[in-house]
């Protein structure tokens, strides 16, 4: 039930399920949860080790210090040092920025192809979007990582590769994902209002369907950033991504796999490093999700 | 004065008096909200005895839902309820934990809510349903409760049961699920029923059928508590009416003095409000819409044009379902429009009524006739010659807010709708703007809020200045006041009918409610199942109806809506 003011009074009486007249000036105010100043935090420390590393880091990112090889994480070396003494801390923090352009680079690449196969696949004549259907069904048909696997096998592994590999494998659940906002946005009432106005439905397009389809898309993007992460330090995992002498943390994740019985803090630390920042980006594309969903922008 | 509508059991001797079900005495309800409690209930008293039914009118927020939730206990989190009595079959409300609540409902005190498509799980059959109800409160065992649901089924109504037993609520129409609904609430046999806006989403005929159930209910000595903003619908029901507004009690008494002698302004205005034959050519509303200065319409050879504004001509429409079938949605139907006349279109939902107002307003394709506006080519066209001519004809829907570009506040869905070859300049659209508020009666005020933000009657009245910024010559109004509740659309008519005037507009008006197209419209089309049934002057429909089904639905209708009980 919609609560009823006298309309030419500002004032709005109480209303009967208090659902939809709250005044403009509390709906502003917006709980900052814990989990999500947490994940800015994170977000923070990251985007600073990624433009200035050397102001995080501790030691130099390649100096090799043979005396103390493999040491367990303590007071000197946070998270240890590797097989040639190498500080695990500094390197996370200086692979920060080529584990995070690869995230956004695939994530962009992929919302992209997204946001034109979605397109095509909802506004083009039959055939087009007939095809364009067909095609994102067989592309969703391959498990990401298989389709991953392929590309690099087709490029070769480096990291132009592994954002391309990761971005197009990823694009055809998000180009469903925008055919479906764009076909909603199409058929509801505001663009039946201006089509009714007589607008032209190019306006229609760029001023209604466009913008309401894609407002969505700002917190799946940040999803999908953590979800590249992931993926593409699986890709440099395999031995397919970034060369060993790189610090991109599924090259880190690689390099430490043969000293998993010895030294388990070399696998464990850029896993747990991985999973950190695609929790923290996933938990605020969530928290910009539920606010455009309730309205708040 | 008209009284025979209205309940005799009213006068029932005080000595034979039936036992009290219900007892509350100041009922107290408020929220926390931010720190300090707001308090939206102040001071409810009645009693409620076997075989009456007590009923609580006001408009939207006047605190009636919250005291009905209250007396089944479910008034929410964060609320605080007190009262000095609150009693039901001799027992102690106050104080229940959610658990007595639960043992309680169902068994003792019945609860029908307003939408039963949202009430009842889509998922599950009507009849698993209602015998949920019964296996929570441990009824019989499996064979004997689905009996029991077959005769609660069969009791309130519906035809067939053991067949619709089996059917999910979006298979069954409107009526056969609001009649599930209060066989579920009537499962347990509970002494009280509280039925919270029992007919409102409903069609006349339907609502009609409800409202009869709904007093069989009470025959059988129930006890109902019926919480309403329709007069129209409370005078059938009611023994005795308390009037709410802003939490307080106005007024309260017997049904047939609360109805056709009310002492307090509030309820004079609310009977007042109700439209119908009687209140033709008069305001609603206690409050004259503001007159404007009405602006000059930029003269263009369309302004001038004197012949029929819209001239239908053998509109067809079909439809082809999921499973194949097709069905005829508009069937052959014709009708003209002339300038600055109201043409009603009534019919109940899945009559046609909206599909040919779509057809109208060339938003929909027709599979057969066609629509001249102003004299012109329309509908035969294609949309890109059709948009010279869409500025002759808006449209206001039933649901403002979904017709508004969520992104947008109201001033840009305004200035949006004002054409720039019109108006080059900025400042000359922003003028407009305002004009077009001022002549829909908003302030400035609500230019930087979003429609989200502004009440159920304010962002009907941004729809209307919406359809207005083109300067119409035909407004098609498609159930534009039916979500409304009395005292706005009151309003929201007056506003029409005002605006009409200054602006010489033609509407052609869609409604399910007879009583505002009696009110409103000059000729009528009355709809049933894609086919016009009856067509003629208002007089002529409500008068001398010559269909059955015209005289169905106007039967349908409340001596409220045809009679002035009172001179407000």
């Amino acid at each position: 039930m919609t609560a009823i003011a006298p309309s030419t009074t500002p004032q709005v009486p109480p209303s009967d399920t208090a659902t939809s007249t709250t005044p403009p000036r509390t709906r502003r105010v917006t709980r900052l949860r814990w989990s999500v100043a947490l994940a800015v935090g994170v977000l923070a420390f990251f985007a600073l080790a990624a433009i200035a590393p050397g102001l995080l880091a501790t030691h130099a990112p390649t100096a090799l210090d043979l005396t103390s090889s493999l040491r367990p994480p303590g007071v000197d070396h946070w998270f240890g040092t590797d097989e040639s003494g190498r500080d695990l801390y500094s390197r996370v923090v200086f692979g920060t920025r080529e584990s995070l352009s690869i995230g956004l680079g695939a994530a962009a690449v992929s919302l992209g192809l997204a946001l034109v196969l979605g397109s095509l696949a909802a506004l083009a004549g039959r055939f087009v979007s007939g095809s364009v259907n067909r095609l994102v069904e067989i592309l969703f048909a391959f498990p990401t990582l298989l389709f991953a696997l392929l590309l690099v096998a087709i490029l070769g592994p480096s990291a132009t590769t592994q954002i391309i590999a990761v971005g197009v494998g990823s694009a055809p659940g998000y180009a469903r994902i925008v055919r479906g906002q764009i076909l909603a946005a199409r058929q509801s009432g505001y663009v039946e209002a201006a089509t009714a106005l007589g607008h032209p439905r190019g306006l229609i397009l760029r001023q209604h369907i466009i913008p309401n389809a894609v407002r969505p898309l700002v917190a799946i993007f940040t999803l999908c950033v953590g979800q590249s992460i992931v993926w593409a330090s699986s890709l440099s995992f395999l031995g397919l991504g970034v060369a060993p002498p790189s610090s991109e943390w599924g090259a880190l994740l690689d390099a430490g796999r043969s000293y998993v019985t010895h030294a388990p803090w070399l696998i464990v630390i850029p896993g747990l490093v991985i999973v950190v920042l695609a929790l923290a980006a996933t938990t605020i594309g969530k928290d910009i999700q539920a606010r455009l969903e309730s309205g708040d922008e | 004065m008209t009284t025979t509508a209205l309940n005799p059991a009213a006068q029932t001797d005080e000595a034979s008096r039936p036992p009290t079900r219900l007892r509350v005495t100041n009922l107290r309800v408020g929220f926390a909200k931010g720190g300090h409690e707001r308090r939206v209930v102040h001071g409810l008293s009645f009693e409620l005895a076997a075989g009456e039914c007590v009923a609580i009118v006001g408009e939207s927020g006047s605190g009636k839902s919250v005291s009905a939730r209250t007396l089944v206990g479910l008034t929410g989190a964060g609320a605080t309820v007190e009262a000095d009595e609150l009693s039901l079959d001799d027992e102690d409300l106050r104080g229940f934990t959610d658990r007595d609540w639960r043992r309680v409902r169902g068994s003792k005190v019945g609860f029908v809510l307003q939408d039963a498509l949202v009430s009842l799980d889509p998922l599950r059959p009507v009849g698993k349903e209602i015998g949920e109800a019964l296996r929570l409160h441990g009824w019989g065992d499996r064979a004997s409760r689905r009996a029991k649901v077959l005769e609660l089924l069969d009791s309130v109504g519906v035809p067939s049961a053991a067949n619709r037993a089996r059917q999910r609520p979006d298979e069954l129409s409107g009526g056969l699920r609001q009649r599930a609904l209060i066989a579920s609430a009537l499962a347990l046999d509970p002494g009280v029923v509280v039925a919270d806006e029992p007919t409102t989403a409903l069609d006349v005929t339907v609502q009609a059928q409800v409202l009869d159930l709904l007093e069989e209910t009470k025959r059988r000595g129930k006890a109902i508590i019926l919480i309403s903003h329709d007069l129209s619908v409370v005078a059938r029901l009611a023994d005795r009416i308390l009037v709410m507004q802003g939490g307080h009690i106005v007024e309260d008494g017997p049904a047939q003095q609360v109805l056709t002698a009310p002492r307090h302004e509030y309820t004079r205005s609310l009977i007042a409000a109700v439209p119908g034959t009687h209140t033709r050519g008069r305001l609603l509303g206690s409050q004259v819409p503001p007159v404007v200065s009405v602006p000059p319409r930029p003269a263009t050879p369309e302004a001038e044009y004197a012949g029929p504004l819209l001239e239908a001509t053998d509109l067809v429409k079909r439809f082809r379902s999921p499973d194949g079938s097709v069905h005829t949605a508009v069937d052959q139907v014709s009708f003209t429009l002339e300038r600055g006349e109201t043409l009603g279109v009534v019919g109940e939902s899945g009559s046609g009524k909206s599909t040919t107002a779509r057809i109208a307003l060339a938003l929909t394709e027709a599979d057969g006739g066609s629509v001249r506006l102003l004299g012109q080519e329309w509908t035969s066209l294609p949309e890109r010659r059709r948009r010279r001519l869409r500025r002759e004809i808006s449209v206001v829907y039933q649901d403002p807010l979904s017709s508004f570009d969520p992104r947008w506040d109201v001033q840009r869905i305004l200035e949006d709708a004002i054409s720039s070859t019109d108006l080059p300049s900025r400042a000359a659209r922003r003028e407009r703007v305002a004009e077009l508020l001022a002549l829909v009666g908003l302030t400035p005020a609500v230019l930087g809020r979003s429609p989200l933000t502004l009440s159920g009657g304010q962002r009907q009245r941004v729809a209307i200045a919406r359809a207005l910024a083109p300067w119409p010559s035909v407004v098609v109004l498609d159930e534009a006041v039916s979500s409304l509740d009395v005292s706005m659309q009151a309003q929201i008519l007056d506003l029409l009918v005002t605006l009409q005037a200054e602006l010489g507009l033609s509407y052609l008006f869609i409604s399910h409610d007879l009583g505002v197209i009696s009110h409103l419209a000059d000729r009528v089309l009355v709809m049933k199942d894609g086919v016009v049934v009856e067509r003629g002057t208002v007089d002529d429909i409500f008068a001398r109806p010559q269909h059955d089904y015209t005289r169905e639905l106007i039967g349908a209708l409340h001596p409220l809506n045809t009679t002035p009980t009172t001179e407000g």
